[in-house]
């Protein structure tokens, strides 16, 4: 294997060690449950992501071909952490109903959706919606 | 070199599993304790991937791929049972 594609997959693999710790750091030092979000699901996923690069790399080395399945772990990886920081933190919300004052202004007539039911008659618009598509 | 760039990834890994695990124990919420174990996966799938890389084999990528959309789904059906009392309804 040339020594440049070695030099980056060790800097690529020793970078994804360094966001993994810094994700789990994060997790451990920061003071509440919606700052905590941010630290596992954004430099955790990276770090992941440098660890696969370095893998696509060092088999392309030494295989000569690409290999998909990494690209497949990746992009599912990059899918998925979003949705789940979503999840939790609305699972949060859900738990600690005494967190709605401090949660900022939507700029919108309607509050949260955690914790405001729809506006009267939003569900009924959109039923109408459709109908009205419907006899089109 | 790569050698060297891996002990320092398994060391990596391994230091934040060990503090995941101490947000588990510790963890104030039940959310806290969720995203712990959701992170200890996310962790799980590189230390895979650092040791397909050790070992010079490709048989655990399909290993990750399986521990990415199982944390994936566990994660999503424990909140969904927060949020909702039951995971399918």
């Amino acid at each position: 294997m040339a020594f440049w594609l070695e030099l980056v997959i060790s800097l690529l693999i020793v970078v994804g060690g360094c966001f993994v710790i810094v994700g789990s750091v994060g997790l451990v030092k920061l003071p509440d449950l919606m700052s905590r979000l941010h630290a596992p699901t954004k430099a955790t996923t990276l770090g992941v992501g440098g660890a696969l690069v370095a893998s696509m790399l060092y088999f392309w080395g030494i295989e000569g071909k690409v290999s998909i399945h990494e690209v497949l772990i990746t992009a599912f990886l990059f899918l998925t952490a979003p949705v789940t920081a979503h999840f939790v933190a609305k699972a949060y919300l859900h738990q600690h109903p005494e967190k709605k004052p401090e949660l900022p202004p939507t700029g919108r007539p309607y509050g949260w959706s955690t914790y405001d039911a729809p506006p009267d008659g939003a569900a009924g618009q959109a039923a109408n919606g459709e109908e009205a598509e419907r006899k089109d | 070199m790569i050698g060297y760039a891996l002990t320092f990834g398994f060391f990596a890994v391994c230091l934040a599993l060990m503090l995941n695990l101490w947000r588990l124990v510790q963890g104030p919420t039940l959310m806290d304790r969720v995203l712990a174990v959701d992170t200890m996966m996310i962790n799980a799938i590189a230390l895979i991937i650092l040791y397909g890389i050790q070992q010079q084999t490709t048989l655990y990528f399909e290993a990750a791929l399986l521990l990415a959309m199982f944390g994936f789904i566990s994660t999503v059906a424990y909140c969904r049972f927060v949020l909702r009392g039951d995971v399918i309804e």
